[in-house]
């Protein structure tokens, strides 16, 4: 039996709903119908009531979650795409992340975001939100990038007492699959040494792990070593496994599918430049989206945002400096 | 969907509704002195940040309060401190908001009109209008989940904050979820210095209420025996399962936004209208005309309600403000995922 990226969410929500009377589901076509992705599949059927379509609301869907934590339960809001969160900005920014600070009254909801690009997507189904959610204190920002992790983590994120902004790749839904559902999990806020190298280390975070990964292959078969290092979570960022891995390869680069200005692969590189300057043999790298909204061709969108074959310039770039 | 409601003339209820209206009078009287105590301690320098008060819109607002009970949900909005007082909302509460009490319910690190204690049912309003109407409407789900029938949540905005996108999703949410929500608005007929005529174009914001499938109900919102009338029996309609209710109350904010606001640019035939009545002097004259209580009672009410204030005001002002050396600087209740940005030590 295997068990696509997808399955795994869908899998780890039925658990959540089955362990813990006070998780429900909230979002749009979420109940009968299962979901745009199917994330619900038949979740409606077998846990009656307790997954609930929302109208077009995102607003409305996020203020509510907000008020059912408040009495104790631990929602979890579905965002069709998470472009379409952006008119839940508010409730999500202003009331979920600053209810604990303000009351002493946790917050715990679970806000999913079906994120990043899909080759015809455009500029309104293929976006990649964590960077403006990290940025607001009092969010936890996580960036499942494999198949165990979308499944444990989200069991996790249900778990956490403060709200969390789970960025599931769509890219990933049907492309990534794994043999089981794993019995064990790295704690949340630890990154994870994907692979092992001393030439050049490359930290990336969902979809663009496996680009990096598929990078990394590439360039050892001419001899260099590339340490690949998947953050999994973007806020806490793991900052002591990113310094331990460029102290081990003196180079760094940061790949992100965002887009470049402010964004998760610049505090990467702000935290290596300011506590780790001297583990550095050349400057550190960033490679991000082009700074446009995300094209709808496949021709453009192919070259938009990083791929192996961008990573692999930007190393051997780098490996030169 | 319109609804009036007429008070019955039976003699056992005039006696209860005497003791509501008294009940309503003496809190709206110190809500009214609370805030004349807030303001002057602003204009004295003691206050940081703004002070906003509740100055003509007492009678709604403490019939809101009074017309829930223990249980039921509040979402008070800038202009609520007598529904507030009326919910069960310690005096004390506001004062150690307004002066930064490390002892207040917000510690210090919310202040003003932003206080509440979310697991009693009082919620903290945050400054984004109508946010608070879809989170009335989630732990209206909660409790429905919980099989906890029988409660109400109340929420209350103004006339500029049906203008929100947040209103729109929030009553339409709470309709198609049939939630017993009652949602109220002031309406004070200035969003800040912006008048009705460029907030909205329908006749009425009571005509908003059909084209989301719930029921409306209109009050002057200056006569505190139709307030009280009025929210006591929408209360009860969305406690008995008929979904939400909307209230339009029309009245006037008879003080500035806040008190930085001279508010020169409320038209004068408008405050010389019945709207321009100020709601606690004709809540005082009907207790007189009644003879409910007399002057000196009436004298005596204020001079306690004046007392409660200053002891409330004198208690805080002796208790230790926040100590940013102290303060954990941490937004997570998950204190061990927190991140640390402070500077490393840059070392000898």
């Amino acid at each position: 039996m295997s068990l696509t990226y997808l399955e795994a969410i869908r899998e780890a929500q039925a658990k959540a709903l089955a362990d813990d009377p006070r998780v429900f589901i909230y979002g749009q076509d979420v109940g009968a119908f299962g979901g745009a992705f199917k994330a619900t599949k038949n979740l409606a059927k077998e846990f009656p009531g307790r997954v609930l379509d929302a109208p077009i609301s995102e607003d409305a869907m996020v203020g509510a979650a907000i008020g059912a934590a408040i009495e104790g339960f631990r929602p979890i809001v579905e965002m069709q795409f998470a472009d379409f969160s952006t008119p839940g900005l508010n409730q999500i920014l202003n009331h979920a992340a600053t209810l604990y600070w303000r009351t002493n009254v946790p917050c715990p909801i679970t806000i999913r975001l079906p994120s990043g690009g899909t080759s015809g997507s455009g500029p309104f189904h293929s976006q990649s939100m964590e960077a403006i959610y990290a940025h607001y204190p009092g969010l936890i920002v996580m960036t499942p990038a494999t198949v165990e992790d979308a499944y444990s983590m989200l069991l996790e994120a249900v778990a956490i007492d403060d709200p969390v902004i789970f960025c599931e790749h769509k890219y990933l839904y049907y492309h990534l699959k794994a043999a089981a559902l794993p019995t064990e999990a790295m704690p949340v806020g630890k990154a994870r040494i994907a692979r092992t190298g001393r030439d050049l280390t490359i930290v990336a975070y969902s979809a663009m792990l496996h680009e990096a990964l598929a990078a990394a292959e590439e360039m050892a078969g001419e001899g260099t070593e590339i340490e690949v290092v998947d953050l999994r979570t973007i806020k806490p960022m793991d900052t002591d496994t990113i310094m331990a891995s460029v102290a081990r390869t003196g180079r760094l680069l940061c790949v992100g599918e965002a887009w470049p200005w402010g964004g998760v692969a610049a505090e990467v590189l702000a935290r290596v430049a300011t506590e780790g300057f001297d583990l550095l043999d050349a400057p550190p790298q960033r490679l991000n989206a082009k700074d446009t909204p995300i094209p709808y061709h496949p021709n453009l969108w192919s070259v938009h945002r990083p791929t192996a074959r961008s990573i692999v310039a930007a190393a051997r770039n780098l490996l030169r400096m | 969907m319109l609804q009036t409601v007429e008070s019955r003339e039976q003699p056992d209820v005039v006696s209860s509704f005497r003791e509501q209206y008294l009940k309503a009078f003496r809190l709206m009287l110190l809500s009214r002195v609370l805030d004349e105590k807030m303001a002057s301690l602003y204009r004295g320098g003691k206050i940081h940040g703004g002070v906003f008060l509740g100055r003509g819109q007492e009678a709604l607002s403490v019939s809101v309060g009074l017309s829930l009970r223990k249980g039921d949900i509040f979402a008070p909005l800038i202009r609520d401190g007598a529904g507030r007082l009326a919910f069960g909302e310690p005096v004390l509460d506001a004062v150690r908001t307004y002066l930064g009490s490390a002892l207040g319910p917000m510690r210090g690190r919310d202040g003003n009109v932003h206080h509440g204690r979310p697991r009693e049912g009082l919620f903290p309003m945050i400054s984004h209008l109508g946010a608070m109407i879809s989170t009335v409407n989630g732990a209206l789900l909660a409790r429905r989940f919980l099989k906890q029938e029988g409660a109400v949540g109340a929420t209350c905005i103004g006339d500029g904050g049906t203008s929100t996108g947040a209103f729109h999703e929030a009553l339409n949410q709470a309709a198609v979820e049939k939630l017993p929500l009652v949602l109220v608005v002031a309406n004070n007929h200035y969003a800040y210095s912006t008048p009705n005529s460029r907030e909205f174009a329908c006749r009425d914001l009571a005509d908003k209420a059909i084209g989301y499938g719930v029921t409306a109900h209109k009050v002057d919102g200056t006569d505190l025996e139709k307030c009280l009338h009025t929210l006591n029996e929408v209360v009860a309609q969305a406690r008995g399962g008929s979904g939400p209710q909307l209230v339009v109350a029309q009245l006037l904010r008879l003080c500035g936004h806040g008190e930085h606001d001279d508010a020169h640019y409320i038209s004068a035939q408008l405050k010389q209208s019945r709207l321009g009545r100020d709601c606690l002097k004709v809540a005082e004259d009907h207790v007189l005309r009644r003879a409910w209580a007399d002057a000196a009672a009436i004298q005596r009410f204020r001079e306690e309600a004046a007392l409660e204030i200053e002891q409330a005001v004198a208690q805080v002002q002796r208790e230790a403000a926040p100590d940013p050396y102290k303060e954990n600087w941490c937004a997570l209740a998950s204190r061990h995922l927190s991140e640390r940005f402070e500077t490393p030590n840059s070392g000898p």
